[in-house]
């Protein structure tokens, strides 16, 4: 397993220490990638992104065309348009902006655009909250589109970079989410890479799907499930293999991942990978978490660790596609006997989303240990590091009960009722 | 416009191919060949769900030979903005957008993109074809819908007047706007060959006459169109930069031609069927009213 703490052959190039928000931070990866459409609708908190870009636009630090439209919907769908014409596109929104969204989601990923989205997580309405949990971006999973999570303004700048890669190669859409205001309002100190070392990262976008009178093609029409013949009696994909193959670009993704990782880090000094980890080794209890909870555990972690309570954190990076093997053999190999998913999303009626996955994920590959839900932070509630130490010394305690008295009802952290 | 054109000097090179998937009679398939005669080859797409995906086929076979994109019902205007903003990107400028919409996604569920792309001018055309309903999903009433019309989901008539789009659109002062007609196939052709060479959002409406929702034999498609405009119920004109003026049949109502009365061309269609006498009259006056308006305007002679 990788991580995105700096490794030692990093290579020499002309990078950049800035103090920047996470907002900032994805507006600057947006100018070293050689982005040509910009579309996007201002929502708070993700706002800086757009007036950042558009300082770039006016100082001419950027060439870009930035389509200023009138909804998030007309944003990606700006997009998916620009992009089937054959420019490397970006937009950025968020919870019921990103919910408006919602059917272009379906659209762009069906289309196989190799669109990027930044996502400052934010709650979702009703009632109004402008303040962050994670329920925007899960709610879009089924989309079809990949979800990458950061931990701060350096993995959002370094994944936006990465993102580019991935929706390219693999030919489906990438959104790069991050905690609203605890990231995207938080300034830290990122470096910037070098935009030569950048365009040898990515090169050029080349499409596959061209809009263009020189090759006249009626794009997503009326597509029955059944193959057809074509005029030159060619037997085309129906619907429903057009959708297995997005599925397998899914599937296939992880590997896509890992490599750009892999090669951003033999580049920037900084790896990625599909998981990260903290203190993990013969850990018998394991938090998983996306985003900045991950971190914030960190020092709930430390203090368990000093009491002699084997506990680590595994940080979800990749969480659509499920990277379930890989994640599954991340928990089996700690030896743990048990996880504790502590996330700021919940699927209604049910539990935590991460936690169903992580759940499926184990069963599928025969890891027996159990999984407690915790639902976090939402809309804005502050996540204590105490609270975190509570939560998994509560969960630690299991670890000691017999099997099959493991089991524990999925717990809202920190609710007044 | 400088020369008229006629069946002579009309160009041969078809852009819509035979054997769609038109109804009998579809107003919107001789507009639709008409128009891209027009915009040429040199010409992208875009169409959200509509009777036009519909005529253009299904994957793997395409009925026309300008590239299309396919897009969500209420997008057009959105989508034919992105596919511009990516062609200037490109630095491709010699290519013409075109996003061709229904009624239903134009003046209902496609009206805020539309609105949102006028108001930032953005360089493309924007077709309407009306065909006053939802027709491609079997006649259900749009906000373009006529008083009186049965359809699905006004059994008894429809209570309310259809919405003016041309004159929505003149609030956005977009550079050109034009209303058109597939019975008079040339003017449209030279609407549409016009538009082409103006710069911004440029905004043309057909009225479509549908033998299935309107309820006519499909053999007077033509003249179902000549009827809606010499009885005024829809008229001929173009609105450049801002200065208004009738054309055709229209032209020759403001120049003093009697109107028809709207009750034969109301009585011709199934649709109206059972209409109370005083809807009718309701139409007369809603035409009526339409026409002293154009005079206290001025736009009459």
């Amino acid at each position: 397993m990788t991580s995105a703490t700096a490794s030692k052959n990093k290579k020499q190039t002309a990078s950049e220490t800035k103090i920047l928000t996470a907002n900032y931070a994805a507006a600057e990866a947006v100018k070293l990638c050689g982005v040509q459409v910009i579309s996007a609708y201002p929502i708070t908190p993700q706002t800086p992104v757009v007036e950042k870009l558009m300082e770039f636009v006016h100082d001419g630090s950027i060439k870009v065309e930035f389509v200023t439209v009138e909804s998030e919907h007309s944003a990606i769908t700006v997009c998916i348009s620009a992009s089937a014409v054959g420019a490397r596109v970006f937009t950025a929104s968020c919870a019921n902006g990103l919910a408006l969204m919602h059917e272009q989601l379906h659209w762009a990923a069906g289309s196989r655009l190799p669109i990027v989205m930044a996502i400052p997580n934010r709650a979702v309405a009703a009632p109004w909250n402008i303040l962050n949990d994670q329920q925007d971006s899960i709610s879009q999973r089924d989309t079809g589109w990949i979800q990458l999570y950061c931990r701060n303004s350096q993995e959002v700048m370094d994944s936006i970079i990465q993102a580019y890669r991935i929706a390219e190669d693999v030919m489906v859409p990438v959104m790069v989410c991050y905690d609203g205001y605890v990231l995207s309002h938080t300034h830290m100190p990122v470096e910037v890479p070098d935009p030569a070392a950048v365009k040898s990262y990515l090169p050029d976008y080349v499409p596959h799907t061209i809009l263009d009178p020189a090759d006249p093609r009626n794009i997503n029409p009326v597509t029955l499930a059944d193959p057809r013949l074509n005029a030159e009696n060619v037997l085309c994909h129906g619907y429903f293999e057009l959708r297995y193959l997005l599925q397998e670009a899914l599937l296939r993704t992880p590997e896509s991942v890992e490599k750009a990782g892999r090669e951003f880090g033999r580049l920037f000094g900084r790896e990625y990978g599909i998981l990260d980890h903290y203190r993990c080794d013969d850990a018998d209890l394991v938090m998983v978490s996306m985003g900045s909870l991950a971190s914030e555990a960190m020092d709930a972690v430390d203090r368990l660790r000093d009491e002699g309570k084997k506990i680590g954190i595994i940080h979800v990076r990749l969480y659509r596609p499920f990277p379930a093997e890989i994640i599954a053999g991340a928990v089996a190999e700690t030896g743990c006997r048990g996880v504790a998913v502590i996330e700021k999303d919940v699927s209604y009626g049910y539990e935590g989303a991460l936690c169903t996955d992580l759940k499926a994920a184990l069963f599928d590959y025969g890891v027996n240990v159990f999984a407690h839900s915790y639902i976090a932070g939402l809309g804005g509630r502050d996540v204590k590091s105490a609270e975190l130490y509570d939560a998994l010394s509560r969960s630690y305690e299991y670890c000691s009960k017999p099997e099959g008295s493991r089991r524990k009802d999925q717990e809202w952290l920190n609710c007044l009722i | 416009m400088t020369v008229k054109t006629t069946t002579l000097t009309l160009p041969e090179e078809e852009f819509a191919l035979q054997g769609n998937r038109a109804c009998m009679g579809c107003g919107l398939s001789i507009a639709y060949r008409h128009g891209l005669k027009a915009l040429g080859k040199k010409t992208i797409l875009t169409v959200p769900a509509s009777c036009l995906t519909v005529l253009q086929g299904m994957y793997p076979v395409s009925s026309m030979l300008v590239p299309c994109l396919n897009t969500a019902f209420e997008t057009t205007a959105a989508s034919a903005s992105g596919i511009k903003a990516a062609l200037r990107a490109l630095g491709k400028d010699d290519i013409t957008v075109v996003g061709w919409a229904g009624d239903g996604g134009t003046s209902d569920i496609g009206i805020q993109a539309l609105s949102g792309a006028a108001e930032r001018n953005t360089d493309f055309i924007y077709v309407c074809y009306d065909n006053e309903g939802y027709m491609n999903t079997g006649t259900q009433r749009s906000g373009s819908t006529p008083l009186g019309a049965v359809t699905t989901t006004t059994l008894m008539g429809k209570t309310e007047h259809k919405k003016d789009m041309p004159q929505i659109m003149a609030a956005h002062n977009v550079p050109y706007i034009a209303t058109v007609s597939p019975s008079y196939p040339l003017e449209l052709y030279d609407k549409f060959r016009f538009a082409k060479d103006v710069k911004g959002t440029r905004y043309i409406h057909i009225l479509v006459p549908c033998p299935p929702g309107w309820g006519f034999d499909p053999r007077y498609t033509v003249e179902m169109g000549e009827m809606a405009v010499k009885c005024g119920m829809f008229d001929l004109y173009e609105i450049i930069d801002g200065v208004f003026s009738f054309y055709g049949q229209s032209q020759r109502i403001a120049k003093g031609k009697k109107r028809e009365p709207v009750e034969p061309y109301i009585r011709a269609q199934s649709r109206f069927k059972g209409i109370p006498q005083e809807r009718i009259d309701s139409l007369q006056t809603w035409v009526d009213r339409k026409w002293a308006l154009y005079e206290q305007m001025g736009y009459c002679e």
